[in-house]
């Protein structure tokens, strides 16, 4: 990495102390634009929203004296605790399956891809870098009533007559996001095992580990960041996930998002719309970090 | 390495990898099957090969007015995003200054954050102001998306960049300007045309923010979100999505060859100079 070794060039002398100052001011100068823009149309929107969770609404008109009141309605009234703790469960859900069935994906790539790695890598984004609604209407087509999954397993004899189990439940929105977030979890994984030195798992062949042993002492440990960036760009943007649920969900599947934009459209409720969106972004934060925490733990304890 | 692991002589490690490709690629593979096929509801047996969901595309106003909304909010999206994103990349790998990790970590928040929520604030943020959502509106919430991506494909054009030619340049008399324009312009082009389709394409599919941002014109999304309440409409559909994935298809597969190159000019310290 470029940025490591250059970053080894701060050394402090008064000789070069004015260079760095106008290298530091230049620097800061170029990046000021995105940084900017990323402030305006980010880190302020964020802070209305937050302002705004705190207030209420009479009408049109917005009362901005401080109070808990919006808070208590998102934590402790039945349909948004029941759909925030439903969709925290589902994020999980989806975040541990996809990161399990990739992991082997990306472990094949990396030890046995040989000179394909590259055209095996850009093979597997491609599907994601389809429509992701066309894609759920896809998943739609495949696992509706007289859809290509009912068609197949009735041609093949498993079943006798369509089955309703597929769509319009959680299962659905389980199959559709692990599918829609694959590649998110394959390339940090990916990245992860690249830089796992080889010489390591050679000398743990040598030292009579079999390949299980040397799987779960060696590989799996020293991947665990890949493990963990996966888990979280998977879980915190599906906690959130709108189109899947509406889509495939049915009535199981309704996710807080769909609550979310009820208040902040037709509800017209914003400053409970922006407590929903608050709540969901702190509860998704530390459900993310506590399984990262408890994941490094069991993995301390395999070795 | 050698080959995978074998059992009762099968590679189950490979036999496994390529049924979670036929997983990938089932859903996306369906869509264009179903747009050819002569039957209003998707499902096997098909029934004939038939045009006439595409012809049937081309003479409905409303869709063709999307497309167009589609191409303009994606041109300008993938401009401002690869503008923005080659400061922020350049300043990323040139120089080094204080509040840097940070100021990286706002610009590529977007990633890790549910799109629900910076849909809902860039909302919040434009009804208080009073503005009038429009394409315009759109555009601003998919440059924000678009940066990080843009970002990272411009830092890994730009990194291993040989500094010394741009010295070189500068010691034989050319200002900065002009060492810009004539060194590291050419060097860095296909990281920049990789950045504009990735950003396009980026813009081309999104749907909650053009969907929470956008007044009354619609993007292709928007659009094609509105028609899948009825399901007569659903075979019309599936042909705008095939023509929609191979175009993505198209600019990605562009976009890749331009990186190689990129990451290839990189690696040969100073090119055919050196």
């Amino acid at each position: 990495m470029t940025i490591a070794t250059e970053g080894q060039g701060w050394v402090a002398t008064p000789a070069r102390r004015g260079f760095f100052r106008t290298e530091q001011r230049q620097g800061l100068a170029l990046m000021s634009p995105t940084f900017l823009f990323a402030l305006v149309m980010l880190a302020a929107p964020i802070m209305v929203v937050i302002a705004h969770s705190f207030w209420t609404q009479n009408y049109l008109t917005i009362d901005r004296s401080f109070t808990l009141e919006n808070y208590r309605i998102a934590l402790t009234e039945p349909i948004y605790r029941d759909l925030l703790m439903r969709s925290l469960a589902l994020s999980m859900s989806v975040a541990f399956l996809t990161v399990i069935l990739a992991y082997p994906v990306a472990y094949y790539i990396s030890f046995h891809g040989g000179r394909y790695k590259s055209l095996i890598l850009f093979l597997i984004t491609i599907p994601a870098w389809t429509s992701y609604l066309l894609r759920v209407m896809s998943w739609k087509v495949i696992l509706g009533y007289k859809g290509v999954l009912n068609t197949a397993l009735l041609g093949t004899g498993i079943i006798d007559e369509p089955s309703t189990a597929f769509l319009y439940n959680t299962n659905a929105v389980l199959i559709t996001l692990t599918h829609a977030w694959a590649v998110f979890a394959i390339l940090p994984i990916y990245v992860s095992l690249e830089k796992v030195d080889r010489t390591l798992v050679e000398a743990a062949t040598d030292l009579g580990d079999g390949p299980i042993r040397r799987f779960l002492r060696v590989t799996l440990p020293l991947t665990i960041p890949g493990i963990v960036a996966a888990l979280i760009i998977v879980m915190i943007p599906t906690v959130g996930d709108y189109v899947t649920p509406r889509l495939v969900g049915g009535k199981d599947g309704v996710m807080i998002a769909s609550a979310i934009e009820v208040q902040f459209k037709k509800g017209a409720n914003w400053p409970l719309g922006a407590a929903l969106s608050v709540t969901t972004m702190i509860v998704i934060t530390i459900v993310a970090i506590s399984s990262v925490g408890l994941l490094r733990w069991a993995a301390g304890r395999i070795r | 390495m050698t080959t995978g692991r074998r059992f009762l002589g099968v590679n189950w490690l490979a036999v496994y990898v390529a049924l979670y490709v036929a997983f990938l690629y089932l859903p996306v593979l369906l869509l264009p099957l179903f747009s050819f096929n002569d039957s209003a509801t998707p499902n096997f047996p098909l029934s004939g090969f038939t045009w006439k969901w595409y012809e049937g595309l081309l003479a409905t106003p409303a869709m063709l007015d999307a497309a167009r909304n589609s191409a303009l909010v994606g041109v300008a999206a993938a401009i401002t995003a690869t503008l923005l994103g080659i400061c922020a990349a350049r300043a990323m790998t040139r120089y080094r200054f204080r509040g840097q990790k940070a100021m990286n970590g706002l610009i590529m928040a977007p990633l890790v954050l549910p799109e629900i929520i910076i849909a809902v604030a860039l909302l919040l943020v434009m009804l208080r102001l009073g503005l009038e959502l429009s394409l315009l509106t759109v555009v601003l919430g998919h440059v924000l998306i678009c940066v990080p991506y843009s970002v990272t494909v411009l830092i890994a054009g730009f990194e291993g960049f040989d500094h010394s030619l741009e010295e070189a340049s500068a010691d034989l008399g050319e200002t900065a300007m002009g060492t810009f324009r004539r060194v590291t312009l050419p060097m860095v082009t296909p990281a920049i045309v990789s950045s504009l389709l990735v950003s396009f394409t980026i813009s081309l599919d999104e749907f909650i923010l053009a969907f929470f941002l956008t007044g009354t014109d619609s993007t292709l999304p928007v659009y094609i979100w509105g028609q899948l309440r009825f399901a007569a409409r659903l075979p019309g559909v599936l042909a705008l999505g095939t023509i929609m994935l191979v175009l993505s298809f198209i600019l990605l597969t562009i976009a890749e060859l331009y990186r190689r190159r990129a990451a290839r000019r990189a690696n040969v310290d100073g090119g055919p100079l050196a």
